[in-house]
């Protein structure tokens, strides 16, 4: 199955209904409770980035019987040092961002920690996209 | 715990309905930064925030948590009492700094994450 959705930038009220609805989804679907939850935190924080730090972008997942692929792909500055944003505690969050409750630097490792693989392709100036894998079994 | 005691335990109010009135809790953690959050299990614990804004209750979703207790006499819009209710999320709302709200509940029983 095949979903998409888009991501606006600095839209901080809708921000998450596309996670919200993969949520859904997923439980309609009986996937376990344990994987949802790894699965939408993963994407939740991707999505949350690319309304906060890009000009938003698309989400598209896709899901089979044993496993979700998410790909969160964003128009934004890229990330300059891949090494750096994934260090716990590191965020460039403005304080636009901050007011909304992000900026802790926890969301790169928390996708990481979630995900059975991560792929992050960032290019300054054009874009990152975000490839994440939670396997089913 | 349930909610009608923590309601009563912190001088608050439930923000629009109690989802499950029998729900037991018995953890609580509380942040006002939502990445923080979604770092741990939150299976029967409560989150107490400052952050009074959709973020707060999509994150509390993906978070599986059930109630949310918004402190420091924050105030919840429309569009926030929507969203518990879509979320199935219990709200409630209270006068108190988070530090009293903590001593308060960790006083009455409630555990901490770690
Ligand atoms: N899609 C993106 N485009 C550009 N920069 C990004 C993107 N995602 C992350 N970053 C950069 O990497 C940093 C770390 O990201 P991470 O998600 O770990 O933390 P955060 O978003 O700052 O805070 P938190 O996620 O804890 O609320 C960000 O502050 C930002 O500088
Ligand atoms: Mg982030």
């Amino acid at each position: 199955m095949h979903y998409t959705f888009t991501i606006e930038q600095g839209n901080f009220t809708d921000a998450g209904q596309a996670s919200s609805s993969v949520k859904r989804t997923l439980k309609q679907l009986g996937v376990d409770p344990a994987n949802i939850k790894r699965t939408v935190v993963a994407l939740f924080e991707a999505e949350i980035n690319a309304v906060a730090h890009a000009y938003g972008g698309t989400i598209d997942v896709d899901i089979d019987d044993g496993k979700i692929v998410m790909v969160v792909a964003d128009q934004g500055p890229g990330i300059p040092n891949i090494d750096l944003a994934m260090q716990e505690g590191w965020s460039t969050a403005s304080a636009k961002v901050r007011e909304m409750g992000y900026g802790a630097g926890m969301g790169l490792p928390n996708i990481k920690k979630n995900t059975d693989d991560l792929k992050i392709d960032t290019k300054i100036g054009v874009g990152t996209t975000l490839t994440m894998t939670v396997n089913l079994v | 715990m349930k909610v009608k005691e923590i309601v009563s335990l912190v001088a608050g109010e439930l923000v629009g309905a109690a989802i499950d009135p029998e729900y037991e809790i018995t953890k609580a953690f509380a942040s006002d930064l939502m990445s923080d959050v979604l770092r741990f299990s939150m299976d029967d614990t409560i989150l107490i925030t400052g952050l009074c804004n959709n973020q707060t209750l999509r994150t509390a979703e993906m978070a599986d948590l059930r109630v949310v207790l918004i402190g420091r006499d924050k105030q919840p819009d429309e569009d926030m009492i929507e969203l518990a209710e879509e979320s199935d999320i219990t709200l409630i709302k209270s006068k108190y700094s988070l530090f009293k709200l903590s001593g308060i509940l960790y006083d009455a029983g409630l555990k901490p994450l770690y």
